[in-house]
């Protein structure tokens, strides 16, 4: 067996640094970002054209086979409805995957209504936070997840940016994550679009390839410079969603999120998890050669080719 | 047996010879307007019904509306052959250009989002008339845009009356949930 040498041990030391310190650099390279699949469908939500009448959240209630609704869907007197001291308007929750809200932007004559849902990141908070890989992004662009494997730790509800999975809080013995699912089993994957998108009088929602709803929200901007802000929101927030909004006011003050990151939320930890195996490698040795260092300094011409076990720790 | 066949065979020649005729009056009606056409030329009274089924068909009154349309390419884009409104549209329609149909349904898909109708836009999406909605959405955009600004009717109800159906998928009306406690709905 070879000899742990003071010139072997600091070269060791030296490079498994070096590997440390140069992880980052090479992961970036490596994971990079994934941009969603390419025929991966998405919604363009045209806030332009929403009136505010609620169908969809109706045909959501009855394509998901959810609780009967506590006020009627053509009743407006929802949008007067706000929580937590008049800070919170309503938002999607075990029996409502999708809510319309009501704003009443400075300076604007209209108020604009704004249908949330779940976005379908192209690159999940949710699904990457998520420990038992409840969660599945499908090909078709729809963020699914499976509730029989869920055991209800919802790191998903914080760590979604938009806010949107809900805890099924009225179950007691089979409380489980819920929310949109692009309707993905009775539609999606059957290559029909989502109960929302169908009937929305007012096409402010259409479905179609992403790449295709990128071109066409651009061109609607090109076209109405004046009746839209410059920006599709969803095209590059957290790394991308499949829906999409466009608007005419901007979109901070109709309560979205401008502040977050371009980035997909994976990549601000992606970094220090790639450190974790180096760590967890490198470490053991390192200091199992400083401490073999130290002893063989103390005990003169011992043999330190079979250390002791207790010796050997960290 | 036979005679009833002769008799469907009459009647079938019948229909078809109707059939012959109209498409006959059609067309001499067709090249009746010359050039564009102006307003008046359309008919009084339109139902849409074609997509009824939460709400009744609506009776439009096309009639009124020509009177209160600048005119026919308000709605009917380039396809009555006046021109369009639009100034993106007359890259290409700039003299107007008739089409042989200009019903809304004639051009615009009642399922815009079909398999079908996805590949096409798909495959054709570095073409023109990418973003072409759909018939009820050609319809309900065409109408609010002007009810808003005008201030005709905007409610659901105000344009069509809705069915039995309609009631029950809104869970409205009949069919409305008992009233509630004060608080909201599940938060």
């Amino acid at each position: 067996m070879m000899k742990i040498t003071r010139r072997r041990f600091l070269a060791a030391s030296l490079a498994g640094g070096a590997a440390v310190t140069l992880a980052p650099a090479r992961k970036a390279l490596a994971a990079g970002s994934f941009e969603g699949y390419p025929e991966g469908m998405g919604v363009l939500v045209d806030l332009t054209r929403c009136i505010g009448c609620r169908s969809c959240e109706a045909a959501c209630n009855k394509e998901q086979q959810l609780p009967a609704p506590a006020e009627p869907f053509d009743d407006p007197s929802v949008f007067d409805q706000t929580f937590h001291g008049g800070t919170q308007k309503r938002r999607t929750d075990e029996s409502h995957y999708t809510v319309v809200n009501r704003y009443q932007p400075e300076g604007e004559q209209a108020p604009v209504y704004r249908k949330i849902q779940c976005n379908h990141c192209n690159e999940p908070a949710c699904l990457t936070s998520c420990f038992v890989n409840a969660y599945t992004k499908t090909r078709e662009g729809a963020v699914i997840y499976n509730p029989d494997v869920c055991v209800g730790c919802r790191n998903c509800m914080v760590a979604c940016p938009f806010n949107i999975p809900a805890y099924a809080y009225s179950s007691v013995l089979n409380p489980r994550i819920r929310k949109c699912i692009f309707c993905y089993d009775t539609r999606l994957k059957n290559g029909k679009p989502p109960a929302c998108v169908e009937i929305c009088p007012q096409e402010a929602l259409t479905f179609g390839h992403r790449k295709n709803l990128l071109k066409i929200a651009r061109e609607r901007i090109k076209l109405h410079p004046d009746r839209y802000v410059d920006h599709i929101y969803g095209e590059t927030e957290v790394g991308g969603t499949a829906w999409m909004y466009l608007s005419a006011v901007p979109f901070d003050q109709i309560g979205f999120n401008t502040a977050l990151q371009k980035e997909p939320i994976i990549n601000n930890v992606k970094d220090f998890l790639a450190t974790v195996p180096m760590v967890l490698a490198i470490w053991p040795a390192l200091f199992s050669g400083f401490h073999l260092l130290a002893k063989r300094k103390g005990g003169h011409g011992e043999d330190h080719a079979q250390p002791q076990q207790e010796e050997n720790k960290p | 047996m036979s005679g009833m066949r002769t008799t469907k065979e009459e009647i079938d020649m019948l229909a078809i010879r109707n059939r012959l005729l109209v498409a006959a009056v059609a067309l001499v009606l067709a090249w009746l307007p010359v050039g564009p056409a102006r307003a008046g030329a359309g008919p009084d009274l339109v139902i849409l019904d074609s997509m009824a089924s939460l709400y009744q068909g609506v009776s439009f009154d096309h009639a009124a509306h020509e009177a209160l349309a600048e005119g026919c390419a308000t709605c009917h884009h380039h396809t009555t052959g006046s021109a369009p409104l639009s100034a993106a549209c007359q890259g290409c329609h700039a003299a107007g250009q008739q089409a042989s149909t200009v019903a809304c349904q004639g051009c615009h898909q009642a399922e815009p989002f079909s398999a079908e109708a996805l590949r096409t836009k798909d495959l054709n999406i570095h073409l023109y008339h990418t973003d072409k909605v759909g018939l009820k959405a050609a319809y309900h955009l065409a109408c609010m845009g002007c009810h808003q600004q005008l201030g005709g009717p905007v409610g659901c109800q105000d344009c069509h009356a809705r069915t039995d159906a309609g009631d029950a998928f809104y869970h409205a009306g009949a069919y409305a949930p008992p009233p509630a406690p004060a608080g909201g709905s599940g938060e």
